[in-house]
This record gives C-alpha cells, structure tokens and sequence, in this order.
C-alpha cells in the first residue's frame, strides 16, 4: 500500500515539476480513454469528410441524373465490386426519389449536420454563460428571476419546446438552428452559474479583487477559466443531442427544406416509400447515427479525462 | 414527511404558471391575424370584431393572460380546434390514452430490460456483456427513434412477411375491429355531456385496460401486436439511458465501505448486490426514469406518426403540418404540465426510497 502511494506521489510530483498545463494533462488522459479515441477519429472523418466533399462525392448533391444517364427513380444501390454489372454507373446508395445520386447527397449532409451541431451549442453556450454569468455574479432578486425563467425553459420536453418556437418563427433550418439554441441555453446557463457561485468566494478571487481587478476581468480572467472543462463536456454531449433534434424537425417538415441534403429531411422525403426503397431511408439514418455517437462518445471520453475525482477512483479500483 | 411532500407540491405552483405564460406567449407571437387564420383570409371587420369579442382578443393582454390562465386551470377548456372545430378537451379524451399506453408499455420495456442490463454490467465489469451492453446503449441513445421505427417497420412487415414474426406495420388496431367500451358492457346508462361518461370514455380508450376488464381476448391480442414495433422504437433510448446509468451508480456503490463490509461477514455475493447495493444505487437510476418519461412523450410525436397512431403525438405532428394553432399550444401545455407531475413524483419517490432525504 505505502509503495503504490509512493508511485501515485512521485508521479504527482513529476507532473508539479514538468508543471503541465490543464490542456497538456487532458489531452494526456484524453489518449487514455478508448471511447474518446474512436469517437475523436470518427469526428476527424467526419471533418474530413465535410470538408473535401466536392471531391468525394461523385456528383453534385442536386444533380438530377435524368439525360445523363439511364436513371430510374429509388433504384437499389449498385456497387460494381459487389456484382452490379459493370456497363451500370455505380451508386453506392443508389437513386433517390428526384433522380439524384444517394451517396453525393450523404456526403454533403455532412456539412450540414456539422453545421448545426457547432451553431447551435455555439449560440448556446455564449447566451448561456453570458446569463449564468451574469445571474451568479448579481445574485439576488437578478438571479432569482433569471434562473426562475430557466427552470420554466427546462420544464418542456426540449424537442417539444422547439417544436412550439418554429410555429411561432416558421419552418426553416435557420429557425430550427434558432429554437434549438434557445432550448439548450438554460443547461449552460446553470452550469455556468454554479461555477460562478462556487469561485466566487474562493481567496484567489478575492486576491484578484484586492488587486484592483475589474468586476469584468474577475468574470473572464479568473472565473470563466475554471468552468470550462464541464462546459466544453456539456457542449460536446449537447452537440450530439442538437444534431439529432434538428434532424427530427428536419424529418416532421419543420427544419431544413427539400431539396436541402439535410439527413433528416432525405429521410423524411422518403419515409413513405420505406417498403419499396429501404436503402434511401436506411443510409441517411446510419449517418445521423454516426454522427450523433462521435460526438457522445468524445464527451464521456472527455468528461472522464475532465474530471479528477472520476481518475481518482479508476486509480483506487 | 407529509411537509416535505406539500413543500415539493408547493414548489412546482410558479413552475405551472411559468409554463402557461410562455405557452400564452408563444401563441400571441405567432404571426399573422389571429380572426383571418381562424374565419378564412375574406373575413368582415364586423365578423373580426365579433371574433375578438368572444375569444376575448380586445381585451388587454394581461386580462387576456388571465382568461387564459382560468379557461385551462379552472375549467378544463383549451380551445378550440380549427381543423376538426371540435373541443381540444375532447381530442384529448380520445387521444391521451393511446400515449399514454404506448409511453407506459415502452417505459416498461426500457426498465425491465434496461435496469438489468446496467446492474449485470457493473457486476462483470469489462466482461463481454459489459462491452456489448454499452456498446449497445451508446448506439441506442444515437439512433433517430423515427430511423429505428422505420427500420423495424420494413423488417418485421416486409421481410419477415409470410412467417411467424411478422407484425403490423401501423395503426392501433386491425381495421374492422371495434373494441366495446367497458360501460356498455357493465349496461351503464350515459348521458353524453355528463362528467361521468367523459371519465368513462377516457378510461375505455386505454384499448388494453379496456379489453382486460371486459375479456375482449381477441381485442386484447390484437392491440398488443400492434403495440410491440412502437414501443420498442419508443423504448430505445430510455432503455441505453437507463442502463448507462444504473451500470454507473451500481459501480459507484458497490465500491463503497459498507458494501466491503457486507462482503467481509460473509453476505451472499446475490445479497450483497441485490439489497446492499441496487437499493442504494436506485436514486439518480429512477431520477433518469423520471426525466426519460417526459421525454417519452415528446419521442411519441415520431413514433405515433410513423406507426398511425391515433394519439397525442400524431394529433401534434398533424396539428403542425395543418397549422393547427390550438391543439399545438394546448398539447405543449398538457405534455409540459405532465413533465412536472413526473418530476414531483419523482422527487416525492425518493423520500420513500432514500430516508435521509426527508430529513434534510
């Protein structure tokens, strides 16, 4: 027992002494844990993806097909390595409804989706921090109505509250983008306000303040660092859960608008004909799918890496 | 314990009336002019201002607010639908049991399946039925209900056509067969518009209590079939949530003191995990149970549209597609209202399972 608190010492002791910063030491836990691993390495495909999809794609995501080539409408995908003819031009994903080619329009999704999750958590987590912020620093009455107005934001089922908004703003990605927002700002706006509270009367803070620092700098300089790593844990959840809200609007007609190659609006132009064209429901959905787990696996990954006492207990077991 | 249960109830009082503010808030931001969306672009003034008058729309908006507030909480009356121009209360007596049913039967399948799951998990840590059940739940809580149900749709209606596994791709019921309502079998005689027949109607339209009750075997089936695709696409992500959590709580109990000093005066391993440690583990484990079943009901606005199922969520999902303004605020209200009702519950569970908490 006392030589293995003697390892856990000296280990401590060489990381005070190669003082690594937070960063350094996350990204050190980060590479540790498997889940972050894989989920990083399908974020980075995905990126990758996103980025460079007029190369990838074989077609452009609104081209329809018709006097290019022989194209019959929801054909079944023909993968030439998987024993479609060769005289047949190859569609991984085959023909949708409109003549386009099912892959090219996957592929650009990726944007969108990508799109979404980051503009979404982003807008998000600004407001958020800025009212948690704001609401911890005031204290009082301030916070007491501010945070009130949040519990009532939390008292919706999320979807459902942006479902209520876009009737009010209309159909729309942007609008979908804007509703999505709104119902993840209460989350950051706690998160950041329990930080707030918690620091606030800690001596560093007060040093600062003795100092002459400003009530501005205290919030940015000396408070906000210290919330970040749960944020940026939240934030990474958060965005997977934007991605497959804004998909579902996208599916009930509320989010982006055919023709856009949003996912959830291929798969909910093609719902009805799930029976006889399976393939063009089936890719978008594994898409989404795809999409939604990196980013939920890089956030308990990281929350893991994050989060001391969870290591503190993996070392103890 | 009564005080802490009357405090709680107390407590979700600002919360309900936050609820119907926003509600009435985002009604009267919705663009356009409420009479011509309601009588059709051509309306008189003078049929505009008799519109205003009776709805109340002349007043001022806080009376508004208030007419709003008294119309819901003391008379039960949500308006009015535009499409069908019936009672948004009667819509919801015959489309609230069809959720409910669905929501109850997927959040039995997400707990029986789930919680399990999560305790085996945490028991054979980094075995294979470990890393296959989270490997599960994390895919689980990243599928798309709507993809799920699609999915399972085509699977069991079309693949698996002509074989024993095949099951009904939509709808509640066979078309044809119509389940008899329990008063008219018991021979009750009632009238239409009396507070009794209402409740008697809603009870009747849970097709399965229904048909339990009055031993209609064949209904009772038939419903059942129908039920199952649904409420397993509904069922998925309570049910990966639900054994995340119970896995990560068992973990953090089973390596707590007691649970070693358990194990040192010689428990049964069963016992030790069983009742020294799941009953511990059970709080935030029923704390996402709470939290999930709200989210249930916002999951069946998917679910029931892909299924044609004539419940809450269809009614939304159509209301929203038909502009249907009423029914959409007065389900936001009704869903949102049953969300705090959930978490009350759950927070009044806890007193029950965890006795330190009544004493805080």
């Amino acid at each position: 027992m006392s030589a293995q608190t003697e390892v856990i010492r000296s280990d401590t002791a060489s990381q005070v002494l190669r003082s690594r910063s937070l960063g350094a030491l996350t990204l050190r836990r980060l590479i540790r844990q498997r889940n972050a691993i894989i989920g990083m390495s399908i974020l980075l495909f995905l990126v990758f993806v996103a980025f460079f999809a007029p190369w990838l794609a074989p077609y452009g995501p609104y081209n329809d097909l018709i006097g290019e080539e022989p194209v019959v409408a929801r054909e079944k995908p023909c993968i030439h390595l998987l024993g479609c003819s060769q005289d047949k031009p190859q569609h991984i994903m085959g023909i949708d409804g409109n003549f386009r080619d099912q892959f090219s329009r996957v592929i650009y999704g990726t944007r969108i989706s990508l799109f979404i999750g980051f503009t979404t958590i982003g807008i998000a987590v600004v407001v958020g921090a800025f009212i948690g912020a704001i609401s911890g620093y005031l204290g009082g009455w301030a916070d007491n109505i501010i945070m009130r107005f949040m519990d009532v934001i939390l008292a919706f089922p999320s979807f459902l509250l942006a479902i209520a908004i876009i009737t009010v703003l209309g159909r729309g990605l942007q609008n979908a983008l804007y509703a999505i927002a709104v119902v993840n700002v209460p989350v950051f706006a706690r998160l950041v306000r329990a930080s707030v509270l918690s620091i606030k009367e800690q001596e560093f803070v007060a040093a600062s303040r003795a100092l002459g620092a400003s009530s501005l700098r205290l919030l940015f300089v000396r408070i906000f660092p210290n919330a970040l790593p749960t944020l940026i844990v939240q934030a990474t959840l958060s965005i997977a859960s934007a991605i497959l809200e804004a998909a579902a609007l996208s599916f009930l007609g509320l989010g982006a608008q055919p023709p856009a190659a949003e996912w959830g609006t291929m798969l909910g132009t093609e719902r009805n004909q799930v029976f006889t064209a399976p393939h063009l429901v089936f890719f978008p959905g594994i898409a989404i799918m795809i999409t939604v787990l990196a980013f939920n696996l890089l956030g308990d990954g990281l929350r893991d890496a994050l989060d001391p006492r969870l290591v503190q207990a993996a070392k103890t077991k | 314990m009564s005080q802490y249960v009357i405090r709680r109830l107390l407590l979700a009082v600002p919360v309900i009336f936050g609820i119907l503010i926003v509600t009435f808030a985002i009604a009267r931001l919705i663009p356009g002019d409420p009479c011509r969306s309601a009588l059709g672009e051509h309306a008189t003034e003078a049929a505009c201002s008799a519109f205003a008058e009776r709805f109340g729309l002349d007043k001022s908006i806080a009376v508004q607010l208030g007419i709003y507030m008294r119309d819901i909480l003391l008379r039960r009356d949500f308006g009015e639908s535009i499409r069908f121009s019936i009672p948004v209360s009667e819509l919801l007596i015959q489309r609230l049991p069809v959720t409910l049913e669905l929501g109850t039967i997927a959040m039995i399948i997400a707990i029986l399946v789930g919680v399990p799951a999560g305790v085996i998990s945490a028991v054979k840590r980094n075995s294979t039925a470990d890393v296959a059940t989270m490997i599960g739940a994390n895919i689980g809580v990243s599928m798309p209900v709507y993809w799920l149900g699609l999915m399972l749709a085509y699977v069991f209606a079309v693949l698996l056509k002509d074989t024993a596994f095949w099951l009904p791709p939509s709808g509640r019921l066979t078309a044809g067969l119509l389940p008899v309502p329990f008063y008219e079998v018991l021979g009750w005689d009632l009238s239409r518009n009396s507070t009794a027949y209402l409740i008697s109607d809603f009870i009747s339209n849970f097709v399965i209590f229904n048909s339990i009750i009055t031993g209609q075997w064949q209904v009772l089936k038939d419903a059942l079939v129908h039920l199952i695709l649904p409420a397993v696409a509904l069922s998925t992500i309570p049910m990966a949530i639900i054994a995340r959590i119970t896995r990560s709580s068992m973990l953090d109990v089973l390596g707590r003191e007691y649970v070693r000093a358990a194990r040192a005066k010689g428990v049964v391993e069963y016992k030790v995990v069983l009742k020294h440690a799941f009953r511990n583990a059970l709080l935030p484990v029923i704390t996402v149970i709470g939290l999930q079943t709200g989210t249930l009901f916002a999951g069946a606005v998917l679910t029931e549209s892909i299924f044609g199922f004539s419940g809450v969520g269809r009614a939304l999902f159509d209301a929203i597609t038909g502009r249907d303004y009423p029914i959409i605020q007065a389900f936001t209200v009704v869903i949102a209202m049953g969300y705090v009702f959930i978490n009350v519950l759950v927070d009044i569970s806890y007193a029950f399972i965890d006795p330190r908490i009544k004493l805080s």
